[in-house]
């Protein structure tokens, strides 16, 4: 019945000298929301931009493990990672639009994977946007500059034009800390209607986030993973000591 | 108690503010006091004949237009030098070069190469654009003396090197101001690396890499000493200008292996070597006045570029 989308083994990561993330291994459900917890710096976003190789990009950076998609080890050399990050898409704290048209925002990914054909495009902006429950506010003004829109509003764009490149995965890094409660609804509510079609991979400072949108929940401390199980478990009644203190709000 | 007493002045702080009034004041003066002398002496002299008229006995009469003309055609052919060379060193060593003692070396002797006296470009390219290159062509390609002496080309190559950390430094901060959220943004949508730089980076650098290209055109077309061995003639009433034919279509075209003539060089020559001081001091205002109004325009016109490009990014 539970389909496994990601595994990671024994993952390790170094920036130089210090270890970020320690000997991580936790599987990820194929079309379920999981959410990464824990205090600032204790590696969940690390650990998140694992999954689509957004690493990298840093230099100074060093993996030991394993890290496999549908059963694929993305660190493998023969991999390639321009098409990984197109399979998994990421939306990031702070929404990052490109200051173009909200209509060359969301084309902006079909266009480099070489769609050219206008009809098409209009599709894809069409269904994204309704797909991320943006469609109505801005399809009469989908040639506005796309930083004209509130804060909620680019973070849902920002979802939309993940969306546009069809990933089957999509990571979310704090996709709601700078937005206000309304916005943070809709965005929640916005998670749950995809997680039909996606699998969607979580890091939240805020714990009820946590509790109201994912079914799965990893607590992180200082690189470590700590505790991973069903969010109503995590919630309720965790295993260990120190995810009840931090769930409790003891300390972090 | 709060102290809501007016204090004591704080007499520094209130000099100092006088003090920066001050120089700032007295620097609007110099200037208006210079161009005011130039335009008030200068404006007598201009008038159709003067712009598009050639000198005329010994430079004591006529106009100036091969020299607006060699001015033109020189800053036009080095920022076509300058540009592309000078963007893509900056997008190699912000985008690509890592971060070694290499690439410091550099980036800090681009920045040193800004400040190498002018005369000094003239000399190298004297030495490495003509005596070096060209020769070398001449002697491999066996034409006789065609491409090692001084010519319009040579003059462009030798000013595009001197302008080249000015578009080098503006586009590499231009690049550099790109934020990294936007770069991720791309990369996390499955771009490569130059889709990124192309359809992410560049548009935002663009009103930066202006920037640079105007203040290379001012630069340019002010200086005098590096094209002085490099082609800059004393009086050359011929335009540096050849029919390009292709069958019988025939469109005249700068010929970058003529020689030219150049305002600045050309103010330089009336006010040292005149025969007639007299005579040759208001056309050396009006040429003066020329020059400023030419790096002026030609300042404007990529100003006016750089404010669509700014307004496309910022209001669309």
């Amino acid at each position: 019945m539970k389909e496994i989308k990601i595994i990671t083994k024994n993952l390790s990561l170094f920036y130089g000298d210090k270890q970020a993330l320690k000997n991580i291994s936790l599987e990820i459900q194929d079309k379920k929301v999981t959410a990464f917890i824990g205090p600032s710096g204790c590696g969940k976003s690390t650990f998140l931009r694992v999954l689509n190789r957004m690493n990298d990009l840093i230099d100074n950076v060093k993996i030991e493990g394993e890290v496999s998609v549908d059963g694929v080890n993305i660190y493998d050399k023969n991999i390639d990672v321009v098409n990984l990050r197109k399979n998994i898409g990421m939306v990031f704290q702070k929404s990052n639009l490109f200051p173009k048209t909200i209509y060359e925002n969301i084309v902006y990914g079909p266009k480099i994977n070489g769609i050219k054909d206008k009809k098409t495009l209009d599709e894809i902006v069409e269904k994204t946007c309704i797909q991320s429950a943006i469609w109505n506010e801005v399809k009469d003004r989908l040639n506005d500059n796309a930083l004209s829109l509130s804060g909620g509003q680019q973070q849902r764009l920002c979802i939309a034009r993940a969306l546009a490149v069809e990933p089957e995965i999509i990571l979310m890094d704090e996709p709601a800390s700078a937005l206000d409660p309304i916005s943070t609804a809709k965005i929640e509510e916005l998670i749950h209607d995809l997680k039909q079609r996606y699998t969607i991979v979580i890091v939240t400072h805020n714990m009820q986030q946590a509790a109201r949108v994912s079914d799965m929940t990893a607590f992180f401390y200082i690189g470590e993973l700590i505790e991973f199980d069903r969010t109503t478990k995590i919630f309720t009644n965790p295993s260990i000591k120190q995810t009840e203190d931090y769930i409790t709000g003891r300390f972090g | 108690m709060l102290a809501l007493r007016k204090k004591k002045r704080d007499f520094i702080g209130t000099s100092a503010i006088w003090l920066v009034r001050i120089l700032f004041f007295s620097l609007v003066l110099a200037l208006f006091l210079l161009l005011g002398k130039i335009v008030s002496q200068g404006i007598g002299t201009i008038s159709f004949e003067f712009i598009f008229d050639d000198p005329k006995n010994n430079m004591t009469e006529g106009g100036i237009f091969p020299a607006i003309f060699g001015t033109i055609a020189v800053t036009l052919i080095m920022i076509l030098l300058a540009v592309p060379l000078g963007v893509f060193s900056a997008i190699y060593l912000n985008e690509y070069a890592k971060d070694s003692i290499f690439s410091r070396i550099i980036r800090t002797s681009i920045n040193n190469l800004a400040g190498v006296p002018s005369i000094v470009f003239g000399l190298f390219g004297l030495g490495f654009f003509i005596l070096f290159i060209g020769r070398g062509m001449d002697d491999v390609l066996k034409t006789g003396l065609l491409f090692g002496q001084p010519a319009l080309i040579w003059a462009s190559a030798t000013l595009a090197v001197l302008v080249l950390p000015i578009v080098i430094v503006s586009t590499l901060e231009s690049l550099n101001s790109v934020p990294k959220s936007h770069r991720d943004a791309s990369y996390g949508l499955g771009a490569t690396k130059w889709q990124t730089i192309k359809n992410v980076v560049l548009p935002q650098a663009r009103p930066g890499i202006l920037t640079g290209t105007i203040l290379a055109i001012s630069r340019g077309a002010g200086e005098t000493a590096p094209i002085l061995f490099l082609g800059a003639a004393f009086f050359l009433p011929n335009l540096p200008v050849s029919d390009l034919c292709i069958g019988d279509y025939c469109i005249p075209m700068i010929n970058p292996a003529k020689q030219f003539m150049y305002l600045a060089y050309h103010i330089f020559i009336l006010a040292t070597q005149s025969s007639n001081p007299t005579k040759t001091l208001p056309i050396q205002y009006g040429s003066t006045l020329v020059l400023i109004v030419l790096t002026f325009l030609l300042n404007i016109t990529a100003i006016i570029f750089r404010y669509r490009f700014r307004k496309a990014l910022g209001r669309l």
